[in-house]
């Protein structure tokens, strides 16, 4: 293997990770909640642009700023839970769909009225540095971004595992009436996960935020990549949009390398159509 | 820049030199404004220059009043869309526009042509490259800006310039452009031309990137493979700024980055994001004469207006345009479109803004003295390298390397 394409591999690698922190939030709130958020990639914009708006306000870098952003995320997806979206868990899904692209279509255009339509992005002071790890070039902020969202997410399964919330929020997607039994507030379990899952988009935001370039139309596009990863890796689970995330963030660079760059993006959607025919529940999603 | 600077007596003074050249005698009739639609994409991926666009739409009404020439601008936004730029087309003539500008990409340029075609109002094109613009039989079109191949023939033969004034050729040069339709334009004409135009140095690969893709790492990593030490560019938009930086992180060091024609690199964005490895990257395409009397008079409204923009080629392109309009009606005596559209055909501007020749329009609506020019970036601002004769500062080729910069 060519030390050029090594180096192509380790970037999808780390890329993929911040992804996949992106889509945990997404499968998190789907396997508890049982809704699909389509306004999942218009809410990672919104932490992107908190993440500029922090950086160019008051020069806090993304890394610091990350926590504070997290926990803006985490209140808004629990009050969108609390205030609108509970009202439409038992209803039919179509329902569902309507109302968070309309979600979606007013974080979009509240965007564009808000910070306009130019791209913005975040030059941090080490934005150009790379490490040298024996012949490999290694981006630093990649590097950085990526080890935060592994963290991230291990935290989340160490919290879904043991912790008494994180257990509660499992028996609700379980076994729901099994927890209305034993007396568990699924509501507030419910809120507290959109709220996770959101808190989760919030950290992934300002850790992508350095990667990329934010504009109001950035929204739909993550959308279609969180839905991407995480029907590739398993709706609902955590462990599948891990490595849906890894497995894109590779392949769009496989893809770009051996073919043509402006086929990065088809090669995914190549990815996921082939998923859906061979193995309909993800690669890592239980068989129903 | 250390071109002579002119106050809007000067201004006026040149209009008036125009105008008698133009055979008006410097009479200044009152008479009504020409309602003009300026089609731009003002949101949207090419939100960028579509601004600068306005920008330079914003300040020339006041310069072209002195000129005895009135416009009414109607500035509508195309909001980077095919179908938006139609549909706002139609409404600006049903609101009674006379003239159109526009429309900055060519796609949307062509949907306006077809509409003003079918109404017989006249289109005068700021920006847009795509030859078959003016190859369709359009008879209300006119455009001031160069065809693709133009762009890039003039483009490829100033790289030959630089090389020979600074004494040293790159041996192998790689091709990157976006795929929109202006880069797959700008690339089919780099790769018909090339092999006719004797250049020093082979091209290896050509690479053909997603302006939107979310990060340009790979593209990049494959330019480094092929080992090439001169980089052809051909961005449109801020996917520059994202090829430049991931050039410095994967440690790609060519001797310089050239863009054959296309915006990106010269833009107060791009300064802005990337300071110094910014600076010294070049771009081939036609560039606001520095030496001009009527540049400088639009430079001094253009600052007291926009203190903090970058004055640069949409801005010309653009005043020139409404300019042209100003001049067909004022010639014609009437701004009733079918007068315009008879009036354009003779147009003959020889003061103008832009480098290049008088502004006139061959049989197909193609001004073909428009020339190209050589910029680079210096401390974060666009100069003038090329032609000798409009030059603000020489050409510098090698580029010092991202880590020998200060």
């Amino acid at each position: 293997m060519s030390i050029d394409l090594a180096n192509q591999i380790v970037t999808g690698l780390l890329t993929g990770l911040v992804y996949s922190l992106m889509a945990l939030g997404l499968s998190v709130i789907f396997g508890v909640v049982r809704v699909v958020n389509f306004a999942h990639g218009e809410m990672t914009a919104l932490a992107m642009y908190a993440a500029w708006a922090l950086f160019s306000w008051l020069e806090l870098d993304p890394l610091i700023g990350l926590p504070l952003i997290a926990l803006l995320l985490f209140a808004l997806g629990y009050v969108m839970q609390r205030g609108l979206i509970d009202a439409f868990v038992s209803k039919p899904e179509h329902m569902q769909f309507i109302l968070l692209v309309a979600v979606a279509i007013v974080m979009v255009n509240g965007s564009l009225l808000v910070f306009g339509p130019d791209a913005h992005g975040i030059q941090v002071p080490y934005g150009f540095d790379t490490y040298e790890v024996g012949p490999l070039l290694v981006d630093k902020v990649r590097l950085l971004a990526a080890v935060a969202a592994l963290a991230i997410s291990g935290l989340l399964m160490l919290f879904f595992r043991h912790t008494m919330t994180g257990k509660a929020i499992r028996a609700c997607a379980d076994n729901l009436v099994g927890a209305k039994v034993i007396g568990l507030n699924v509501k507030q379990l419910y809120a507290v996960t959109f709220g996770i899952g959101s808190a989760c988009v919030g950290a992934a935001g300002a850790l992508l935020a350095m990667l990329i370039d934010v504009m109001p139309s950035s929204g739909p596009e993550l959308t279609m990549l969180a839905f991407i990863i995480v029907i590739v890796g398993g709706l609902g689970s955590m462990g599948g949009a891990l490595l849906g995330g890894i497995l894109i963030g590779i392949s769009e660079v496989l893809a770009g390398y051996f073919l043509m760059p402006s086929m990065k993006s088809m090669f995914s959607f190549a990815i996921l159509i082939l998923v859906l025919i061979l193995r309909p529940q993800g690669l890592m999603g239980a068989r129903k | 820049m250390s071109s002579p600077m002119i106050n809007r007596r000067g201004f006026l003074a040149a209009g008036a030199a125009g105008a008698t050249i133009l055979g008006f005698g410097g009479t200044v009739r009152a008479a009504q404004p020409l309602k003009i639609g300026l089609l731009l994409p003002l949101s949207g991926g090419l939100a960028r220059e579509g601004q600068s666009c306005k920008r330079g739409a914003d300040v020339t009404p006041g310069l072209l009043a002195d000129m005895g020439m009135p416009v009414q601008l109607m500035i509508a936004d195309t909001e980077t869309n095919i179908d938006t730029a139609r549909t706002r087309a139609e409404k600006l003539i049903a609101d009674g526009a006379e003239v159109l500008i526009g429309a900055f990409d060519s796609a949307h340029t062509l949907a306006v042509a077809q509409v003003c075609e079918q109404r017989g109002i006249p289109l005068v094109v700021n920006i847009a490259a795509a030859p078959n613009i003016t190859e369709q039989g359009f008879k209300t079109l006119f455009r001031n800006f160069p065809t693709a191949p133009k762009l890039v023939t003039e483009g490829l033969a100033l790289m030959k310039d630089v090389f020979k004034i600074s004494g040293t050729t790159p041996t192998k040069a790689v091709f990157l452009h976006n795929n929109d339709t202006f880069g797959t334009a700008m690339a089919g004409a780099v790769n018909k031309l090339f092999p006719t135009l004797d250049m020093p140095f082979p091209l290896v690969e050509t690479i053909a990137y997603d302006g939107a893709a979310r990060d340009l790492a790979v593209e990049v990593g494959k330019a480094k493979a092929t080992g090439a030490d001169l980089v052809l560019l051909v961005p449109h938009g801020d996917d520059c700024i994202r090829m430049i930086r991931e050039m410095v992180k994967q440690r790609f060091e060519p001797k310089a980055v050239v863009s054959p024609g296309s915006p990106g690199m010269y833009e107060v964005q791009f300064y802005k994001t990337l300071g110094k490895y910014a600076d010294y990257c070049m771009t081939n395409l036609p560039w606001i004469n520095p030496k001009s009397a009527m540049s400088q008079a639009l430079l001094k409204a253009f600052n007291k207006a926009y203190p903090d923009a970058l004055f640069e080629m949409n801005i010309g392109f653009t005043f020139e345009a409404i300019l042209i309009a100003a001049d067909a009606a004022k010639r014609a005596g009437s701004n009733d479109p079918k007068a315009i559209l008879a009036a354009l055909p003779a147009t003959n501007i020889t003061e103008h803004v832009m480098i290049g020749g008088p502004i006139a329009f061959d049989a197909k609506g193609q001004n073909t003295n428009t020339r190209s020019a050589t910029i680079q970036n210096f401390g974060g601002k666009p100069l003038v390298v090329l032609p000798s004769d409009v030059a603000e500062a020489k050409p510098v080729f090698p580029a010092p390397g991202w880590q020998q910069r200060g």
